[in-house]
């Protein structure tokens, strides 16, 4: 077939929702965007494990710790099904790890902010899985199949990390004085940002006309920041806890929550690099990549030797045999 | 040098088939199938896992899947619905 004819298949499989799979066919573009999109994801849930690692050894509670330990757990699960569904589009993992260590891809920038005290830990499960979790039901009919399939399997795992982090936060807001402060406090960090992970305005975002053609997305960034701001400022009033905006009330017309100007200038500026502990995510993973390298070496001499060993068995047999 | 990449299946419970999952890279099959526990079965997904390094799939070509699947296309006679039976017949 020629590349016309392939094309219009493509469009015809996109128009009728029929699935892409990795050995059909698909524009190159297409190809590009994936790569980009899924590689961003996956790295940003391998990172996003360092903020939440960090209060592992300091949860207040065992019960606590185990329910942290099995959230960090999941995500790394969430980066690797991610990674495999990009390397079905014919990147290697070794490509896409040197991408993110280079600086090279992009990840989420909310794992670029501290995570201060352990109502942050509530903080981050109610509201960046939250988001996460609203970003990404829509993906799970995404147009190609390896990653609608990988984003079936997180959402079903994804709903847990929000519920334990809306957890933290009630136990704190009905305890002491100073425990609601501390909600209060991390709710106010977290907010903004967290608004922040749904990308830039619609009319900012370069890639989303041709990423809702190609129905990879289906939703513009502005469709879902509004529906996460529908959901928390609902969920907020439980908490008994103020969203830090002024600007956020009840639009009676719009039938949605109207809520202030994201600071775009702070966006950008983390995206950049230059967020409170960019340098200091990517150090922790380059380190982790490079002390893991002898471990990934032995592994691999271990298997080399055992598979020549039996090579070796057979031929000896073979021998004794003659 | 990367590890090598296998596709994973699982067997969700016994008596049904094991169903392709993902894959994952892994140096030998014993520490693919360990992973593929820790990866695809930590809330309980499987009773059994199977994995095979991917540069031993071999699989039918998409852009010919019209013509290779074409046989199969006109023969609704295999189907029980192609036959009428008499009313007579309740059950059958």
């Amino acid at each position: 077939m020629d590349t016309e004819a392939l094309q219009q298949s493509f469009n015809e499989k996109i128009d009728k929702d029929i699935r892409i799979e990795p050995k059909d066919w698909m524009p190159a573009d297409y190809r590009k965007t994936l790569i980009r999109q899924i590689g961003q994801h996956a790295h940003s849930e391998i990172v996003g494990m360092l903020p939440e690692a960090n209060w592992i050894t300091r949860a207040p509670t065992l019960r606590r710790k185990c329910i942290l330990i099995a959230k960090v757990q999941d995500e790394a699960g969430h980066g690797l099904y991610l990674y495999c569904a990009a390397e079905t589009l014919n990147i290697t993992r070794e490509e896409m790890t040197e991408q993110l260590l280079t600086g090279k891809a992009k990840y989420s920038s909310i794992f670029n902010y501290p995570t201060l005290s352990w109502a942050d830990m509530g903080a981050i499960g109610w509201l960046v899985d939250g988001a996460a979790i609203i970003n990404q039901i829509p993906l799970c009919r995404t147009s190609y199949g390896p990653y609608a399939r990988g984003m079936v399997r997180i959402c079903k795992e994804e709903s847990f990390h929000q519920r334990q982090g809306f957890d933290i936060l009630l136990s704190l807001c009905r305890g002491s004085e100073a425990q609601k402060a501390m909600a209060q406090d991390a709710l106010n960090r977290w907010w903004w940002p967290s608004l922040m992970m749904f990308g830039p305005r619609d009319a900012d975002s370069p890639h989303t006309i041709q990423s809702m053609k190609w129905k990879i997305k289906r939703f513009t960034n502005d469709e879902l920041r509004q529906k996460f701001v529908d959901m928390c400022a609902q969920q907020v009033e439980v908490l008994g806890l103020q969203i830090p905006d002024p600007e956020l009330k009840w639009n009676e017309a719009r039938g949605h929550y109207d809520f202030g100007e994201i600071h775009w200038d702070e966006f950008w500026n983390v995206v950049k690099g230059n967020g409170p502990c960019n340098k200091e995510r990517i150090a922790a993973r380059t380190r982790a990549h490079e002390e893991g390298e002898w471990v990934r070496r032995a592994a691999l001499a271990y298997a080399q030797k055992q598979k020549s060993g039996i090579s070796e068995s057979q031929t000896a047999k073979a021998t004794i045999k003659e | 040098m990367e590890q090598p990449l296998w596709e994973v299946f699982i067997r969700s419970r016994q008596g049904l088939d094991h169903k392709h999952v993902g894959s994952l890279h892994a140096a030998d099959a014993k520490m693919a199938i360990e992973s593929a526990r820790d990866v695809y079965t930590r809330r309980m997904e499987g009773v059994s896992i199977w994995v095979v390094e991917s540069k031993h799939i071999h699989a039918s070509n998409p852009e010919e899947a019209g013509s290779f699947f074409d046989p199969a296309e006109d023969k609704i006679y295999r189907h029980p619905t192609f036959y009428k039976l008499p009313d007579e017949v309740e059950y059958m």
